[in-house]
């Protein structure tokens, strides 16, 4: 029964998502920031980019620590390639023009949506907010008919 | 922002990202399974991260009087509106699409996963237009509507 949902087993499923929330805890009790991870993609254009939108104040207040924090999340899985993952790199099949176009669609969403999979889905969901669990819900439905739709398109 | 508070981001994001790597999340394939219902496993990162934040956003205001190198808590600011319903739908396509979200794209450049470069220049060419139209008055998150208590 296990066996069929998780064929990967859980172990490293549940203890990776148990330090994912031991980092986003940690954020919260020293500095009191939430962690989301892709305004990173805007609040890093008010370095480079004149448009009103990038020079809100919650971008421009926070797009310091937002790349510090990306930063970080590069040497983590640095860490864990060169201690647990043995030094191999991980390689992805996933075809070219799905990670482009899922990238460029997706940017785009979550950006629109104020909030991805961390923003709403860890952030959001647990600080009880409805409008994240609406977005968790919706998000999670139109991947799943995507997912299911590039199949028949050639994508992996 | 003060060195302290700096140092603790930076740990912060060292251990996320040591945390999508370990659970898979930064595979596509990995999430892509999921999707196809192949191998519900992001249902326990999701699930495992979610419990142990919502036991700290809910307690630690309780019990901390503020955060020990800032003012005060944040609060993840979200909208009941079409754009943060909208931005969803269309976030969960590319997502079926790559299988790839934002924190794995850049978690996973660390890895050696470089064909994620790819996902993140699509994210940042993404996060681009949407700018670009907020900044002329439509697709602006929690512009209308209710937003939350901060």
């Amino acid at each position: 029964m296990l066996e069929t949902f998780f064929p990967n087993g859980i172990a490293h499923y549940l203890v990776g998502g148990i330090l994912i929330g031991t980092a986003v805890s940690l954020a919260f009790v020293t500095t009191g920031l939430v962690t989301g991870m892709s305004t990173v993609f805007s609040s890093t254009w008010s370095y480079f980019s004149k448009l009103t939108y990038f020079h809100e104040q919650r971008f421009t207040s926070s797009r310091q620590w937002r790349l510090v924090l990306a930063l970080g999340l590069t040497l983590g899985a640095w860490l864990w390639a060169n201690t647990l993952g043995h030094g191999e790199a991980v390689h992805t099949q996933v075809q070219w023009w799905q990670l482009l176009i899922g990238g460029l669609i997706g940017g785009f969403g979550a950006r629109m949506s104020n909030g991805c999979t961390s923003g709403h889905g860890i952030c959001g969901l647990a600080s009880l907010q409805i409008p994240s669990l609406l977005a968790v819900v919706t998000f999670l439905t139109t991947a799943i008919l995507t997912a299911h739709l590039v199949l028949y398109f050639g994508g992996l | 922002m003060n060195p302290k508070s700096l140092v603790a981001v930076l740990v912060t994001g060292v251990i996320f990202g040591f945390g999508l790597a370990l659970s898979t999340m930064i595979k596509p394939e990995v999430v892509l399974s999921f999707l196809r219902f192949q191998d519900f496993g992001l249902l326990c990162v999701l699930g495992g991260a979610g419990t142990v934040t919502a036991l700290c956003y809910q307690l630690a205001p309780r019990f901390l009087r503020k955060p020990f190198f800032a003012e005060s808590f944040g609060r993840h600011a979200a909208a009941m509106n079409s754009q943060t319903i909208g931005g969803a739908a269309l976030f969960g396509v590319g997502w079926g699409i790559s299988g790839v979200c934002p924190g794995p794209a850049i978690a996973g450049l660390g890895a050696g996963n470089w064909s994620l470069l790819i996902a993140v220049g699509g994210m940042i060419a993404g996060a681009y237009f949407q700018g670009w139209l907020a900044s002329r008055g439509t697709a602006a998150p929690l512009n209308s509507g209710r937003v939350a208590a901060h």
